[in-house]
């Protein structure tokens, strides 16, 4: 009850230049952001980095090895020399190329489904918390949903519309709402609680800006590092739905769909696996790594520089 | 004290703290020795190192923090050279700890008997009944009611007080030749702290064990200590007989904390009763039904028929231990939660039932500063936007209200400029001041103030309290003040209501209240205040 507490640490963000200085001093955030950075950035360059057409069929170049070079015949009759870093597969399309477009719908549904369900749950989870008698619906909603395994869902979402980018991205996000929605309000039933929370309604805050400017900003923390998980598993998910054949239409190169063709003559050319797998895993690594390193930073419970003077 | 060999002497101690914090030393070169039956008080504020010696002793500092110079001698081993399975033999049998923070400190998942006896298992060689025996034996030695209950209940099931007793026989049943106990009695209620006080003077004059106490209170150092310490940022002030240290001290530093605590005489009269009633309570009830959808507990009466009345420009103090409703009172007062029954009027006109923006509407008129200033500003957001918040609410614009915070800011004794700067980069005490400049930016008629001072050093609570004082002077505040220290009540209120267990026992002039207490719980409450036979604030 007396006596000279202790500050508490609270789940909180310094200020912004205090944050960055520790990101920045983070090992795991700084290698992790790097290669995301790399393979972003080869991605959207893509188009200058010596790749053809990924989904040009060229039956004379089938099933090169890596490293091979031949001449390619383009639809329009052209003829031009160039080397298959990375192998052909069975249709003599350029592994390379399609590994390098691949990564473009890998990385986009990773950050768009991160963002959706950060986004849509986080509206869910403030309602929730703050609403008490809401609470016990939404989150009975959220266990229903809960209890389908999640690439089930996804795999019948997809189903139930024609395959395309924006179905799998919603189809991965669906899943992904109700954790984010639970994190959210157990977030909010403790910020709730907290005497600032208290302070500013006794100046006459209304509910809508207490939730914008109370509430929100410190549930962001561990928010932005649950997002990096999600991206991680969506890049997954995505693939897996790719492998299986219901994810996006087979003439997309994604990493799942180059794979899943690829893996019928895994054991003569297992090139044609091995480069879009090998993509797949440093990225949902890199994306993991990130996500251990934010919390090490933004997540004052796993912060182990707490220092007491006495 | 004594001839004989002292059974703790720290010669020359010095801790050094990791790079980056805020100073090179945790302690510094610090003298302390405790002899067989002595009580030594090491007494500072938050930030002086005396937890870190504490530490040191019982070879309990973090990692990242290490003893570079000195030694710390218990009889004639040099604990700091000791290895970790030596420490651990020596830890329960020949020292031992009582902590803060009973509830922490005990495993919540093992019954209190069996923690004890995990104990005595460890160190010595008696049978598992003989160890019941024993255990239940030393629970009726720290007077715990019904030790076989005890010895089954967890943690959770008994009070504070009984915790506080679980720990002490836990530190105390090896009989160790050292007892360190850091703030042992400070999350504790003062009728309770009285007695465990008296418990651990009790039980160690027995066994003449060596007590080193920690503690950031004088009333305690008056009560128990034989020789006190003092400490500052590390360093060593002053040390010295109990006695002579706090009716002459020698340093400044112990002249300041002396002279910042509170007196217990009062100090006010009540003001005219020409003067009109502003805010009066009716019956004011609050009863919470704890429970959820399938189950419901049983009501919980926080506050039941509180009757008080609020002159204009008075102050009343609102005095009463944890749990005893006085802080839901105030809340219902100022409408921050809704009454289950009763009546609250504003200038005769009734508020418990305003709902909506009529009940924010009030805020305009009663304002709140809050007990703990860590946590009562949001950390995400600078003090300035604190301030400006309440005055933007009811539609101030942005450039008035930053003028009346900078206004504001100078009348608390900050500095403008720290308006865009985050609460932690606040000191405690200028963290409640800007939550007072938050109070006073709404141009309030009444405030409520609930346990303003008691988070803070003392040094800082007189700050705070005589900023209050000039505020109500000034702005012609009438305010009601809710503590737990009679030492604060007396300084700082005209009136005062006692509350125990949600009701209004006694109230009336302050002066009145504390010469002639017409109420056995009050009379208790007063008798349990700590150093209350020694005059503090006159020195």
């Amino acid at each position: 009850m007396a006596g000279p507490l202790a500050d508490p640490g609270l789940p909180a963000l310094d200020a912004p230049a205090t944050i960055w200085r520790r990101l920045s001093g983070n090992l795991s955030v700084a290698v992790a952001g790097g290669v995301l950075t790399v393979l972003a950035g080869v991605s959207l360059l893509a188009p200058v980095l010596g790749t053809i057409d990924p989904g040009l069929l060229d039956p004379v170049n089938r099933d090169l090895l890596p490293g091979a070079s031949a001449e390619v015949l383009s639809l329009t009759g052209e003829s031009t020399a160039h080397t298959f870093w990375m192998g052909s597969d069975s249709y003599g399309r350029d592994i390379y190329s399609r590994v390098l477009y691949g990564g473009r719908v890998s990385l986009l549904v990773g950050a768009v489904v991160a963002t959706l369900s950060v986004a849509a749950g986080m509206a869910i989870g403030l309602v929730s918390g703050f609403v008490r008698w809401l609470d016990g619906l939404v989150m009975r909603v959220m266990d229903g949903l809960m209890a389908i395994p999640g690439i089930l869902l996804a795999i019948a979402l997809v189903s139930l519309w024609r395959a395309s980018l924006l179905t799998v991205i919603v189809a991965i996000t669906i899943p992904e709402i109700p954790r984010v929605t639970r994190l959210v309000r157990s977030l909010v039933l403790s910020i709730r609680e907290e005497p600032y929370i208290e302070a500013a309604l006794a100046v006459g805050t209304r509910t809508a800006p207490l939730l914008v400017r109370h509430v929100l900003p410190n549930t962001l923390a561990p928010l932005i590092v649950q997002a990096t998980y999600i991206a991680a598993s969506a890049i997954l998910v995505e693939s897996i739905l790719s492998f299986l054949g219901v994810g996006l239409p087979t003439d997309v190169p994604t990493w799942g769909n180059i794979m899943a063709e690829g893996r019928l003559q895994f054991n003569q050319y297992p090139h044609n696996v091995f480069f879009p797998g090998v993509l797949l895993a440093l990225t949902v690594l890199a994306v993991n790594l990130l996500g251990d390193g934010l919390r090490d930073t933004l997540d004052p419970k796993f912060n182990k520089r707490g220092v007491r003077p006495a | 004290m004594s001839a004989e060999h002292p059974v703790l002497r720290i010669q020359g101690l010095s801790v050094v703290l990791p790079k980056g914090a805020d100073r090179r030393h945790a302690v510094e070169n610090v003298e302390v020795t405790v002899a067989a039956g002595e009580i030594v008080c090491l007494l500072g504020e938050s930030g002086s190192g005396k937890s870190i010696i504490a530490q040191s002793i019982m070879g309990l500092l973090p990692d990242n923090i290490r003893p570079v110079s000195g030694q710390i001698l218990l009889g004639e081993e040099n604990l700091l050279a000791a290895g970790a399975e030596r420490l651990r033999a020596l830890r329960g049998a020949s020292m031992s700890m009582v902590f803060q923070e009973p509830m922490t400190a005990l495993n919540p998942v093992m019954t209190c008997g069996a923690q004890v006896e995990e104990l005595l298992r460890n160190h010595t060689a008696m049978t598992h009944a003989q160890n019941r025996a024993r255990v239940l034996e030393m629970f009726e030695h720290v007077h715990l009611p019904d030790a076989a209950r005890i010895h089954a209940s967890y943690p959770h099931q008994l009070s504070g007080g009984q915790r506080q007793r679980i720990m002490i026989a836990l530190a105390l049943i090896l009989k160790p030749q050292l007892l360190i106990a850091d703030e042992p009695t400070t999350a504790l209620d003062v009728t309770t702290q009285a007695q465990i006080l008296r418990l651990i003077t009790e039980l160690t004059r027995e066994n003449r064990t060596a007590v080193l106490f920690i503690t950031h209170d004088f009333g305690v150092v008056a009560e128990i200590a034989d020789r006190v310490v003092v400490l500052r940022l590390g360093q060593l002030v002053e040390a010295g007989a109990s006695r002579s240290l706090l009716s002459s001290p020698r340093h400044e530093y112990t002249r300041m904390l002396l002279s910042a605590v509170p007196s217990l005489t009062p100090r006010k009269s009540p003001v005219e009763s020409s003067l009109p009633v502003v805010l009066r309570a009716r019956r004011l009830s609050k009863i919470f039904h704890p429970g959820g959808w399938f189950r419901r507990g049983a009501p919980v009466r926080a506050a039941e028929e509180v009757e008080l009345e609020l002159r204009r420009g008075e102050t009343l103090g609102i005095v009463g231990e944890s749990g005893s409703g006085k802080s839901t009172v105030a809340r219902m007062l100022g409408r921050l939660i809704d009454p289950t029954g009763g009546e609250v009027e504003l200038d005769g006109c009734g508020i418990a039932s305003l709902s909506g923006e009529a009940a924010r509407r009030l805020r305009r008129r009663i304002q709140f500063v809050f007990q703990d200033p860590y946590r009562s500003l949001n950390p995400r957001r600078t003090v300035g936007a604190a301030i400006v918040e309440g005055p933007m609410n009811f539609g101030l614009s942005q450039a008035e209200a930053s003028a009346r915070a900078r206004e504001l800011m100078d009348l608390v004794s900050l500095s403008p400029q720290m308006l865009d700067r985050y609460p932690h980069e606040f000191s405690g005490g200028q963290r409640q001041r800007v939550c007072i400049a938050r109070a006073l930016a709404m141009q309030p008629e009444i405030l409520i103030a609930d346990e303003p001072v008691s988070a803070l050093d003392v040094s800082v609570q007189a700050q705070i309290l005589q900023l209050l004082e000039d505020i109500q002077r000034r702005l012609h505040l009438t305010m009601v003040f809710i503590t737990h220290d009679l030492r604060v009540a007396a300084q700082v209120c005209n009136r005062i209501v006692v509350m125990h267990r949600g009701r209004v026992v006694e109230q009336g002039p302050v002066r009145e209240v504390f010469e002639r207490p017409r109420d056995a719980y009050t009379r208790g409450l007063l008798a349990a205040a700590p150093g209350r036979s020694f005059a503090f604030g006159q020195v």
